[in-house]
């Protein structure tokens, strides 16, 4: 992504990331020596980007206890990906669009969709339960890479008609094996689309380590493949991710085409609740990554910036209880579901056949009622 | 009326809606310069620019991807998969996001898009050339699936497709591309309504697509020995016309059904129960079935024996039980 900086650049050095993923707070939240060819986002958008953290990670937490108390079918959790998330929502204005999949529920809160609406899918009430339209988001996407063509698809739409809005498209570390991944980024290349791809390597697709899905430098290495820009960053470097993810914005909307991010993270849970992590890896290996909490250095950095108070951390973790209370209250709530949907929203108009179906379909409840 | 092929009635049908629509594109492999590999996108590229009819990269999944996005964005993409078989790397984002956009989204998102696929076989091509993949798309829930077997019906069926709401994929049978005749285009065809062809009242002969013409000469062959045959054309798989079918055979009492397709599982054993369902006690027959083997596509060599024609059209009318000693050759397990 080093394009916008150096005209002169070779296509290597154009298109390829940084040699080290970008850093600005070391894993004890000091500020690093850089060669910083990113901004650093303001203090103002730092703090905002650690409460949406603090809260994404709450609602984290609440959602995974949902899944114990029979509330929710399942839950991927994200636990360890805060600033990934959070930095993709916040690169975001509301005209842009966002592209999920099932892992990133933080960043659709942080986006502003209600959080009893982004956990309506895993209760089992509906396949998306927000308004995609309102706000400018897709539905969470469950088969892997398929929707990175949609966020080129839809990217090269919004710039036909010259209206100065980006896509962030997320997926795994575990989609960059899928013919879609590469399609998609073809396509978003070859047609300019102002896409950025945000691959957070969480290191695992459910249990088969990174190191089995590629023998690339790094996952941000594929760009160059395809002629389009590219960057690692520390994805547990809250600033780093923001700063990368906001050029990013600025570098797709300048027409230089479609860029990848790789954000280095680690998923601290198992894949979902169903899973046994422990079967695969090792509680050092865990540990390891628990002392580069994102959450805990953006919050070292802060104070040493008097950015930040104890006041400060007790409101927002206030908030944050607030908000569990929230997601408790609102997901035991009984949402019942009507048999009459199941017919309507597969065409704009029913077939006869479907009109036939649902008749049959309603006598037979109201049978079973009996 | 000048004479055209069915073709030129295609392009004529693309021409019309990227005139009448600002927001019709037209993408996908080879359909810029060079107008498609059977030509049904010549010329387009040319007379409305690049933006609108437009090379893509060599991909099925992406183009198809590609499309679901631009329909997001306000687009209506007509696609064209450059032959059945090569649409199969494509069939997840169909199956999983073209079908269900709609659904997941209850109606917020939805993908007016239309999926041109050249269909069937006939044409001496070789291997991955001449499927018929119209049972995968038939049975996936929120596609419609259209076939025209008239140079009339391609214009009027691929103006509908377009304009339709929701994904339609659209079977060109390929050995009738260059077929020809003297017609209109205009608007008229519906999907979802079969057309009937040839009226008659001893048999209720059913088709679509390629087999229209070998069931139409089966009619014709027919009248000379004094059997009375009704063609249906059913024009739509998806919609269903239940409608025309079973007033038809509620008529005659005895049908056949015919497609190149293999018959086990297919869009022919479907309409088949449909007609049992609703029709058991006007039949004089059980419904036959005339069909493609259920073998893999077989070489140019062998395909004349693989493709339903009027002979083993006229046999399966013979078997339907005309006199007390039945035929049951056919019969399961006989």
């Amino acid at each position: 992504m080093t394009l916008v900086e150096t005209a002169d650049a070779s296509l290597y050095q154009r298109f390829l990331p940084a040699e080290a993923p970008v850093q600005y707070l070391d894993p004890a939240g000091r500020l690093v020596a850089s060669d910083a060819r990113y901004a650093r986002p303001d203090g103002q958008r730092l703090v905002a980007m650690y409460r949406n953290m603090l809260l994404g990670r709450r609602f984290d937490e609440q959602a995974a206890a949902l899944t114990k108390q029979g509330r929710l079918a399942v839950y991927p959790s994200a636990r360890g990906q805060e600033a990934c998330q959070i930095a993709a929502a916040m690169c975001l204005r509301s005209e842009d669009w966002l592209f999920p999949t099932y892992r990133d529920s933080m960043a659709l809160a942080a986006r502003g969709i209600d959080p009893i609406e982004v956990l309506g899918m895993l209760a089992g009430d509906w396949h998306c339960c927000y308004d995609p339209g309102r706000h400018h988001t897709a539905p969470q996407c469950t088969p892997l890479a398929t929707h990175l063509l949609h966020a080129a698809g839809l990217a090269h739409a919004l710039a036909r008609k010259s209206s100065g809005t980006a896509v962030v498209a997320l997926c795994g570390d575990g989609a960059t094996s899928e013919g879609d991944f590469h399609e998609a980024l073809n396509f978003a290349a070859v047609f300019r689309a102002p896409v950025i791809f945000l691959i957070q390597n969480n290191g695992f697709a459910i249990s088969v380590p990174i190191t089995c899905q590629s023998a690339a430098p790094s996952l941000a290495h594929k760009g160059i493949g395809y002629g389009i820009g590219s960057e690692q960053v520390d994805g547990n470097d809250a600033v780093a991710m923001l700063a990368v993810m906001d050029a990013g914005r600025e570098y797709v909307l300048a027409g230089n085409g479609p860029v990848i991010v790789e954000a280095h993270t680690y998923r601290i849970s198992g894949h979902t609740n169903a899973d046994d992590p422990s079967r695969y890896r090792s509680a050092d290996e865990v540990s390891q990554w628990l002392a580069r909490d994102p959450i805990h250095r953006l919050e070292i950095y802060l104070r040493a910036e008097r950015l930040i108070d104890d006041e400060y951390v007790a409101t927002v973790a206030a908030e944050a209880e607030d908000l569990a209370a929230t997601i408790r209250t609102g997901m035991s709530r009984d949402r019942p579901v009507d048999p009459d949907e199941l017919f309507r929203y597969v065409y704009a108009q029913p077939t006869t056949q479907l009109r036939e179906q649902h008749q049959q379909a309603t006598a037979d409840f109201e049978e079973a009622l009996r | 009326m000048t004479v055209t092929t069915l073709a030129q009635a295609l392009n004529k049908a693309l021409r019309d809606a990227l005139d009448h629509d600002d927001s019709v594109v037209v993408f996908g492999e080879d359909v810029g310069t060079l107008g498609g590999v059977f030509r049904v996108t010549d010329g387009l590229t040319e007379a409305f620019g690049a933006d609108r009819c437009f090379d893509t990269p060599l991909a099925e999944s992406g183009i198809i991807g590609f499309a679901v996005g631009m329909a997001m964005g306000g687009f209506r993409p007509v696609v064209e998969m450059q032959f059945d078989a090569f649409a199969y790397p494509a069939l997840e984002q169909i199956f999983s996001h073209v079908a269900k956009l709609r659904n997941r989204t209850r109606g917020v998102l939805s993908v007016p898009m239309v999926i041109r696929v050249p269909f069937g076989g006939g044409i001496g091509g070789v291997e991955h050339h001449c499927d018929s993949s119209e049972a995968f798309y038939a049975h996936t829930p929120g596609l419609k699936v259209v076939t025209p077997a008239t140079v009339a019906d391609a214009y009027g069926l691929l103006r509908e497709a377009i304009d339709d709401p929701d994904p339609v994929v659209f079977l060109e049978p390929k050995r009738l591309y260059f077929s020809r005749a003297d017609v209109e285009l205009v608007r008229g065809a519906k999907i979802g309504q079969a057309n009937m062809l040839r009226p008659g009242t001893d048999v209720t002969l059913i088709a679509y697509g390629p087999t229209v013409t070998p069931a139409m000469q089966a009619a014709a062959a027919a009248a000379e020995e004094g059997r009375d045959i009704e063609v249906i054309d059913l024009r739509s798989i998806v919609p269903f016309d239940d409608e025309t079918v079973m007033a038809s055979v509620r008529k005659t009492g005895r049908c056949v059904v015919v497609q190149e397709a293999p018959g086990f599982a297919g869009v022919a054993a479907e309409i088949a129960a449909r007609i049992h369902e609703r029709c058991f006690h006007h039949l004089a027959a059980p419904v036959l079935r005339v069909t493609g083997y259920d073998i893999p596509y077989p070489a140019p060599k062998f395909e004349r024996w693989q493709l339903p024609n009027c002979d083993r059209i006229l046999d399966a009318v013979d078997r339907l039980q005309w006199d007390d000693h039945p035929d049951t050759r056919w019969a399961v397990g006989a």
